[in-house]
């Protein structure tokens, strides 16, 4: 990555040295809360990061990424409520089963395109979520509590929250690495050839297809162990991170941040955590003059500004907030 | 959407003072705000209100501070409220949870930070059983006892045959099997529902009406309870099948079932009709304040604000002493609004229960009535799998 | 058998259901090739504002023609203020920007009525059951639900098949371009089909109010069930999403009825009652995943542009 200063670079090295600090800044300030709201905000920043890998650059639109959250959660939570508390059994299981169902669901889908593609992977999403749903003996509906976190012998100790946000952390800018430098190598060149014109770079004599898939594997793994990180952060997991509802988050997260950009989805989702604190007290704050106290009640129903606002970035802000950063820039 | 955007916790919580010291007492009251279900939990929050006016808005007399949290129905989204009210908020109790598998997932987080938590409706016999904690109360009760006392009564009817019909969550499956524990009788059928997405119970009605029982059993709190009473009377069983409820006939939702509630028996260890001055003077003040009758609800939420005060008052106010607070937190030492009962090891009370049948009052008007105790000093059937022994 | 039945018009019921909310997402996704996420937020319209009329006239049927109206309304304005810049564009735009409309009005519903939503009481004409076959007894509501499906689906039918507008809307359908080409005001065109569409989903919405719910967000789960519909059916064909919805019905319903006591013998009563309407869940995303690998088109595709 060539360091110039440009904005977007500047509030990209601002904010992840923001989030270096936080653990300490919470420490300073005894405010133990933050790191945990934090926490969450690094994990799902991984988890629209991986959908980014085959959404933004590949341009594979998967309404059913959330799922892989879910089997993540699901691997560490049943293996501990049968007693497998050992993060070594638990986490390497989140990784391989989200990869086998990614090829499993992706080897089915690739193949068709546009609004079916999404539909097919939302079927499959669904799918696991009923599938959860049913799982009697894991709480089903209800969910599972996560009694005991991964355990790492005396490697690190996860109920620490210090430790366990700074794993995150570097989890996160380890994936952020890999899929840049997937990106920026000849794989990367044909996943975002294909997203543009499929049958071009298949004419050349590229094994789309199997391009493709590799990405929409190697994008649920590592959400995969996002989840693995989600269950442990919560201590809970239920059939409900799986919703349909919950990828569509993680594309607002990753088209808000920026598609097709190393950092968009982290920025995306800090952008969202700060929209629910920001809204209220914008609204606040430009209401007060004209309807004084009532503003807060205004305030209270912030969330009717973001769906516009959704509507308004799909219009005119394709390339979301990073591609408003760097400058004019085609989502 | 809603629960990611709503679940996580303010930047605002940047600046505020942690440790303000000890000067007021803060609870955190969590429950339903949002969703049809809300009705719940405003019946709650209105009832938990009263108490502390009653109590000139002190607790043990310090100053009081209510956080009121909207689970929205969903074991995740209640899960981080309550992670948010101990930790960030820093509460010194939690107060609340109508549903179980919202409790049960919110469990862990509250008792690992040494924070009382007084379930003020949720009993889930995990609970009561091997997940007791020294640090949960409840002011209700534990929920395969309300319908055993149901069972009881069916049994004392000389019922032979029955259908069993609920949601299939913690809650749900409880009160099936309490049925099932105490009625004598044959279970020739039972239905769990999906919770709380189905509301069209068509398909079981008519198993119901294919099975031939010369009873159902239902336990559909809620909106849900209003939906099953109406098409129960549509598909024709109502009049020909006699029902018997648990938690679906209350002051909520009586007002929306009308008459197709008539003659429809609960059990409950509360009714607004309970002949003792705590009752009287909460129920008077209620429905002055707010019209019509509180619910079993409110009544639990009444009695979990005194409770804590007695918890408070016995220790000069002194929190930390959480000990002495627990030590007079067993003895049940307040005015409850169902009467003077007991705590079981296990931290659910061992209390009578009534039958509930509705009635017309002098106006006309649908009501609550006790007609009968149906079980004297019940104590669920769990406390056996608590290790707790004092 | 009686009871088997039974459990058929239950599955017939609730597919008719769902067929109206399809006919009118597949009818604009068909025509203007629009992902409508908030077409579920139509439906829940449509609840709200029969609820209100409801309470104000005391007439559950003049209640559920002045909430059609109001429904249709709102539908046209939406699409002329807000969707028309989405036509043309990505799909995902489309999914993102409606998705933001959900959230929209879910809020706006929030503001104006309530978090803790509304009730339809029954017109006690309704609420009784009729014996339609001897032994038989069938709520009377659910009769007049079919019925008037199965009669909105004739008058569609009509509309589509022996009318100028329908022969506009089957032309547009399957060629876009030329039609504008030819003449047609397009724009105006586009308005009505929408505008019919969320009559559809509000009519859908007001009839199930009675039995159901009217919350906010309640069309977000029927609303994915849509999808699957038209998606089997094939985009743009009301036919498709006729025979799609009613099998959807069937095999949710049939499968809720009978499967648990088929796990029964395998399961204990209670995994049975957890596991069985989460299989015929299942089975319906099976069927729509099997469509798409083995048939993406659907099973009554309309001719491609």
């Amino acid at each position: 990555m060539i360091a110039s200063l440009t904005p977007r670079n500047v509030v990209v090295a601002v904010l992840l040295l923001l989030l270096a600090a936080v653990p300490v800044y919470a420490a300073v300030t005894a405010n133990a809360f933050l790191v945990t709201l934090f926490t969450r905000v690094i994990i799902l920043g991984m988890a629209a990061s991986s959908l980014n890998l085959i959404l933004g650059y590949g341009g594979m639109v998967s309404f059913g990424h959330a799922v892989y959250l879910g089997i993540g959660g699901y691997a560490v939570g049943i293996l501990a409520q049968e007693g497998v508390t050992s993060g070594f059994a638990q986490w390497p299981v989140a990784l391989i089963v989200s990869a086998l169902f990614a090829l499993l669901v992706g080897a089915l889908s690739l193949r068709t395109r546009g609004v079916y593609f999404i539909m097919i992977t939302l079927a499959f999403a669904q799918l696991l979520y009923y599938f959860g749903v049913g799982l009697d003996r894991y709480g089903a509906d209800d969910g599972l509590t996560i009694r005991r976190r991964s355990q790492f012998a005396d490697l690190i100790n996860l109920s620490d929250r210090t430790q366990f946000y700074y794993l995150c952390f570097a989890l996160l800018l380890a994936t952020i690495y890999l899929i840049w430098r997937l990106v920026n190598s000849r794989f990367g060149m044909v996943i975002q050839g294909a997203r543009s014109n499929d049958r071009r770079m298949r004419a050349i004599g590229f094994p789309t297809f199997r391009y493709r898939l590799t990405a929409f594997v190697i994008a649920g793994a590592i959400c995969g162990l996002a989840g693995a990180l989600l269950a442990n952060h919560t201590g809970f997991i239920s059939p409900a991170t799986m919703h349909w509802t919950r990828s569509g988050d993680l594309i607002v997260m990753v088209v808000l941040g920026g598609m097709a950009s190393s950092f968009g989805p982290l920025i995306g989702a800090v952008a969202l955590l700060s929209l629910e604190e920001a809204l209220p007290i914008l609204i606040r704050a430009m209401a007060f003059p004209v309807f004084g106290d009532a503003a807060v009640r205004m305030a209270e129903y912030w969330q009717i500004v973001l769906g516009p606002l959704f509507l308004l970035v799909v219009l005119f802000a394709r390339g979301g907030i990073d591609g408003l950063l760097a400058g004019a820039r085609r989502g | 959407m809603k629960s990611f955007l709503m679940g996580t916790a303010a930047l605002a919580a940047l600046s505020t003072a942690p440790a303000a010291a000890q000067q007021s007492v803060k609870i955190g009251f969590i429950s339903t705000f949002s969703g049809p279900t809300a009705v719940i939990g405003n019946d709650m929050r209105n009832s938990f209100e009263l108490a502390l006016d009653h109590l000139g808005r002190k607790i043990g007399g310090k100053p009081v501070e209510v956080i009121y949290e909207d689970d929205q129905q969903k074991p995740e989204v209640g899960v981080q409220k309550s992670q948010k009210l101990v930790e960030s908020d820093k509460v010194d109790f939690v107060i609340g949870y109508i549903w179980s598998n919202v409790l049960l997932a919110s469990l862990k987080p509250v008792v690992d930070s040494q924070t009382f938590l007084i379930s003020a409706n949720a009993g889930p016999s995990q609970i009561a059983g091997e997940q007791c904690s020294p640090y949960f109360f409840s002011t209700s009760w534990q929920n395969d006892q309300t319908p055993q006392a149901m069972g009881t009564y069916m049994t004392q009817k000389g019922v032979k045959t029955a259908f069993l019909i609920g949601p299939n969550y913690a809650a749900g499956k409880d009160m099936l099997t309490g049925v099932r524990t105490t009625f004598k009788g044959q279970v020739i059928g039972e239905e769990l529902t999906k919770w709380p997405d189905q509301l069209d119970f068509s398909t079981e009605l008519s198993k119901v009406r294919a099975a031939k029982p010369e009873a159902v059993f239902v336990f559909y709190p809620g909106a849900a309870g209003v939906q099953f009473l109406t098409q129960y009377a549509q598909s024709g069983l109502k009049g020909q099948i006699p029902l018997y409820t648990a938690f679906t006939v209350d002051a909520i939702t009586l007002p929306l079932q009308k008459d197709l509630a008539l003659g429809v028996p609960g059990a409950q260890e509360w009714v607004n009709d309970l002949p003792n001055d705590a009752n009287k003077k909460f129920v008077a003040d209620f429905r002055s304040k707010h019209k019509n009758y509180p619910s079993f609800y409110g009544a639990q939420s009444y009695d979990a604000a005194n409770f804590v005060n007695s918890a408070v008052v016995a220790v000069n106010g002194d929190l930390t002493k959480k000990d002495a607070m627990r030590a007079e937190m067993r003895k049940a030492n307040y005015a409850s609004v169902r009467g003077p009962y007991k705590y079981g090891n296990n931290h659910f009370p061992i209390q009578n229960f009534y039958l509930q049948d509705v009635v017309k009052d002098a106006q006309g008007n649908l009501t609550l009535k006790t007609v009968a105790t149906i079980v004297k000093d019940s104590q669920d059937q769990f406390h056996d799998k608590c290790p707790m022994k004092w | 058998m009686l009871l088997f039945i039974e459990q058929c018009l239950n599955g017939l019921q609730f597919g008719l259901l769902l067929f109206l909310l399809a006919a009118g997402l597949t009818l604009v996704f068909g025509i203007m090739d629009l992902v409508n996420l908030a077409h579920g937020s139509l439906y829940m319209l449509g609840a709200y504002f029969a609820a209100t009329f409801a309470a104000w006239t005391d007439s559950f049927v003049i209640a559920a023609l002045l909430a059609l109206g109001a429904t249709l309304l709102v539908g046209m304005a939406l699409e002329v203020v807000a969707l028309r810049r989405l036509y043309g564009r990505d799909h995902l735009d489309h999914v993102l920007g409606t998705f933001g409309l959900i959230l929209f009005f879910n809020e706006l519903v929030r503001i104006i009525w309530g978090p803790a939503g509304l009730s339809l009481p029954l017109p006690m004409w309704l609420i009784y059951p009729i014996e339609i076959l001897p032994g038989l007894f069938y709520p009377t509501y659910r009769i007049a639900i079919i019925l008037t499906a199965l009669l909105v689906a004739l008058f569609l039918y009509v509309l589509v098949m022996r009318t100028r507008l329908g022969m506009l809307i089957r032309a547009g359908a399957s060629n876009r371009e030329m039609t504008g080409a030819l003449g047609v005001n397009i724009n105006l065109l586009y308005t009505l089909v929408f505008g019919l569409g969320a009559a559809l989903a509000g009519l859908a919405g007001l009839m199930q109010a009675p039995i159901l719910t009217v919350q906010i967000g309640m069309g977000e789960n029927i609303l994915i069930l849509a999808f699957v519909v038209i998606i089997i059916g094939g985009i743009g064909s009301i036919r498709g999403a006729f025979i799609a919805a009613v099998l959807v019905g069937l095999i949710d319903t049939i499968g809720r009825a009978f499967l648990p006591d088929v796990l029964r013998l395998v399961l204990s009563s209670r995994g049975a009652s957890t596991v069985a309407p989460a299989m015929s869940s299942m089975m319906i995303y099976l069927l729509m995943a099997i469509v798409l690998v083995l048939r993406p088109e659907g099973l009554f595709p309309v001719s491609s542009k």
